[in-house]
């Protein structure tokens, strides 16, 4: 008991924890722009694949870091916009496509990442994004490290959460945003574009979850390797439910994951010689489910969402 | 008067495939004036508006609107920017609002720069309070939407159009969701808002208030103009006549005396998990040679209520008895065989088996008589008879007895289902809405056929929100409010709306409504 007590009061614990949640946040923000005009987005685990792999390449191609990140949101960018097309003006099976565009993304990265590099055995490294030492903030105690020693894209995930609510709630775009999730026929009737409102919330959705895989590529690792997302776009799936699709609630549950994820790691090596190992990797998903059952009963769903809507009828 | 005219419509067509929704219709209005769009439902009055509006493309004719000195302008058909730009407001049947959203940021939704940093909130409080003292439209402004009442949502509707400085106004059958006083309130809101120089075009199919509140009226039928009369000059034989071409026959309600009771429920109430869908310790009954009326507003309990007596609901306390039977654990087949014939709210959804033909819907509830059925198999020569003699007298009119009946129209829809169940000869007729959707003719003739089955022997329970069809038809009233039931001794349209409205006086409630709650 005591163990874990120390775990839950080191600074190390804690910052791997935002480490961890990182691209988490990127996806959950994602998912919920999505989500949040109506539509759900299952290309998000092949997004993370070509974020990851899009961000990293332009990298090692010379694009420099802030480079490799522009890129990796256009590759998410131009998969959402797939996705978009597929579910908003022809209204096919949001299900259906999103599946398809992961199967599609992440066989499009692995081939370009073959082409791009027939010979090689082992993906060539880069040189990510390094640990931010600002002035005074970074120097603060335990703030200092579990904050601001974090990597640029770190920050700019905790920014985008602002971002985000800013936009959603303090904005006429956001307003609309919502409205369109909840009932297109009133955005239409009040002049707005139902298809310009969805297409546009899905592709900058695409785009931020984009970031997560990036992030994985130029910031947590180095180089890019199969299979490295693992389930991660899955989680920001249900963690955006988790979060009843708010914001706030959002970085919570990127959080809240994280530090489960930092906690197993600690507790294996504390107490791994009397349970198994797999009880431990297992243990972040059981606990999300868990929180999820609890939290979705009372999930505030956008009305319209998986509804497709047509002009003209009404 | 052409000088203040503020709207005409040109020879507006709209073709749905080969059906012609509208045909060259000409329309004008004139500034502060109140203009009545009737005909029956399907004469393509939604239509017409929504081609006004921008939601539909006309097929041909143009649109010429006022601007704010007056001048009239072609407007730019197909785009609801445009119709609002050109001071055009409508407000529809099913409301378009955001339910997540409260009511301010509903009013506010497109009349904002998208792309702007920051909201002007106060601002556009301050013009909807100026909007809500002129024209007496009031609502809370920072609700959730989804937690207003009907009324307020319709006002919020109105206020919307108001917010983006409407000039005319369309309002899409306004009443059909409120009760007689909210729908009275209304209009003395209209007449506040004419008075401030808007014009206004109201979509209904309810001859009482188009002759209280409009100053004319223009008639649609299949599509086509066939008239417009000023109201002063019209009563509700002519517009009748108008829009149904002819005469409609109406049967005369004929005294008799109620018979042995054949449904009876005492005590019975239904939790469930809001309050449209629980009931709270009703008691009622229903006798032979009886039409029970029930009024109320839709969402006060009428589908539960219409759930136990067709067997699709438990009750959570009391008892139910039909035909001196107690029922103890009611499903629909029991309730069959009791002998009850069910005319469902939803008649696509409940009423047939959209993808079985005509003839397989006929006879659905009778697959146990052993002249459809036997040893398992089905009689299809027995089926397809009966199936030509129903559609014969019932006048079941559609691409015929073995196409699907999904097919049908709404109106032939109803009809089959009448024939299915006056022919299994019921003692208790559950009729929910029997005539919502369909036309005056179609409606007449549901009308005649529970009068007929009443005659018969057979008790009637007429669900409806039509409070006219009730004063016409049943031969006791009683008014169901927030799940509770409660007596109507009175015919007066006044004192049963306020009782829908949820007031009711000590004697109204007597002894039947259980009160004690």
């Amino acid at each position: 008991m005591m163990d874990i007590l120390q775990i839950l009061l080191s600074e190390s614990f804690w910052a791997a924890s935002l480490r961890i949640a990182t691209p988490l946040i990127f996806g959950v923000l994602g998912a919920l722009l999505c989500e949040k005009s109506g539509v759900l987005n299952l290309g998000i685990e092949g997004i993370f694949v070509a974020g990851a792999m899009a961000g990293w390449l332009a990298v090692w191609a010379g694009a420099g870091l802030w480079g490799g990140v522009l890129v990796a949101a256009l590759a998410g960018g131009f998969f959402g916009l797939i996705h978009a097309i597929l579910t908003v003006p022809l209204g096919l099976s949001q299900h259906v496509s999103g599946l398809g565009v992961t199967l599609f993304a992440t066989s499009v990265s692995y081939f370009i990442y073959r082409t791009a590099l027939p010979n090689v055995s082992s993906p060539p490294r880069i040189e990510p994004f390094r640990a931010l030492d600002i002035p005074i903030l970074s120097d603060l105690p335990f703030v200092g490290p579990v904050i601001f020693q974090q990597t640029a894209m770190t920050m700019l995930a905790l920014f985008m959460v602002l971002v985000v609510w800013y936009v959603l709630n303090r904005t006429a775009l956001g307003v609309a945003l919502q409205a369109v999730g909840d009932n297109p026929d009133s955005v239409d009737a009040q002049g707005l574009s139902v298809y310009g409102l969805r297409i546009g919330a899905v592709v900058a959705g695409s785009s931020l979850m984009a970031l997560g895989g990036a992030f994985l590529t130029m910031s947590a690792f180095d180089a890019f390797f199969f299979g490295m997302v693992n389930g991660r776009g899955w989680i920001c799936i249900a963690l955006v439910i988790f979060a009843s699709w708010r914001p706030g609630k959002a970085l919570l549950g990127a959080l809240l994951f994280g530090a489960f994820d930092a906690l197993q790691v600690r507790l294996q090596t504390e107490v791994g010689a009397f349970v198994p190992g797999q009880v431990f990797l297992m243990a972040p998903y059981v606990l999300s489910i868990i929180a999820l059952v609890v939290a979705a009963r009372k999930a505030d769903y956008p009305r319209a969402l998986l509804h497709p809507w047509f002009k003209g009828q009404r | 008067m052409n000088m203040d005219k503020v709207l005409s419509l040109n020879g507006l067509t709209k073709r749905f495939g080969t059906v012609v929704a509208n045909d060259a219709v000409d329309l004008d209005l004139h500034k502060g004036e109140v203009l009545a769009l009737l005909g029956e439902n399907g004469a393509g009055k939604t239509t017409l508006m929504n081609m006004l509006f921008g939601h539909y493309m006309p097929d041909a004719g143009t649109v010429d609107v006022a601007d704010a000195d007056g001048t009239m302008r072609p407007l730019p058909l197909g785009h609801p920017q445009a119709a609002l730009a050109a001071g055009i407001g409508m407000v529809h049947q099913h409301f378009t609002l955001a339910e997540n959203l409260s009511a301010l940021d509903n009013i506010v939704l497109g009349a904002e720069p998208l792309w702007h940093p920051r909201r002007n909130r106060a601002g556009a409080r301050k013009k909807i309070k100026g909007i809500m003292a002129r024209s007496g439209l009031v609502a809370p402004l920072d609700t959730r939407v989804g937690r207003l009442s009907v009324g307020e949502r319709q006002r919020v509707e109105i206020l919307k159009a108001l917010y983006r400085d409407a000039r005319i106004l369309v309002l899409d059958e306004p009443t059909a969701v409120l009760t007689p006083q909210e729908a009275d309130m209304l209009f003395e809101n209209i007449g506040a808002m004419t008075a401030d120089g808007l014009s206004v075009i109201f979509i209904s199919h309810k001859l009482r208030e188009v002759l209280a509140f409009s100053q004319r009226i223009a008639v649609l039928r299949h599509g086509v103009k066939v008239g417009e009369i000023a109201t002063k000059d019209a009563d509700e034989r002519v517009i009748a006549r108008m829009m149904v071409g002819a005469d409609t026959p109406t049967t005369p309600r004929t005294k008799m005396t109620p018979g042995a009771p054949v449904l009876h429920l005492s005590g019975v109430s239904v939790h469930g998990h809001s309050k449209r869908d629980s009931l709270n310790n009703i008691d009622l009954d229903v006798h032979q040679y009886e039409i029970l009326g029930i009024a109320g507003v839709s969402g006060n309990g009428q589908t539960v209520l219409a759930g136990l007596i067709s067997g699709l609901q438990r009750a959570d306390t009391g008892q139910i008895t039909v035909d001196g039977a107690e029922i103890t654990r009611p499903n629909p087949r029991m309730m069959i065989r009791a002998g009850v014939g069910r005319i469902p709210e939803d008649r696509h959804h409940d009423g047939i088996i959209g993808a079985m033909s005509v003839a397989e819907n006929m006879v659905i509830e009778r697959l146990n008589d052993p002249e459809i059925q036997s040893r398992g198999l089905l009689n299809r020569e027995a089926i397809q008879q009966n199936a030509e003699r129903l559609v014969q007298e019932y006048d079941v009119r559609g691409p015929g007895a073995d196409a699907p009946a999904r097919l049908l129209s709404g109106g032939n829809i109803q009809k089959l289902i009448l024939a299915r169940v006056f022919e299994q000869g019921p003692r208790l007729i559950l009729a929910n809405q029997p005539t919502r959707g369909l036309d005056m003719g179609a409606a007449a003739e549901v009308g005649r056929r529970l009068l007929v089955a009443r005659a018969r022997g057979a008790g009637v329970v007429l669900i409806s929100e039509d409070l006219d069809e009730i004063l016409g038809l049943a031969d006791r009233i009683m008014v169901i409010h927030d799940g509770q039931l409660h007596a109507a001794n009175t015919r007066d349209r006044e004192e049963i709306g306020l009782m829908m409205a949820g007031e009711h006086s000590d004697e109204h409630s007597a002894k039947h409504s259980g009160v004690s709650a």
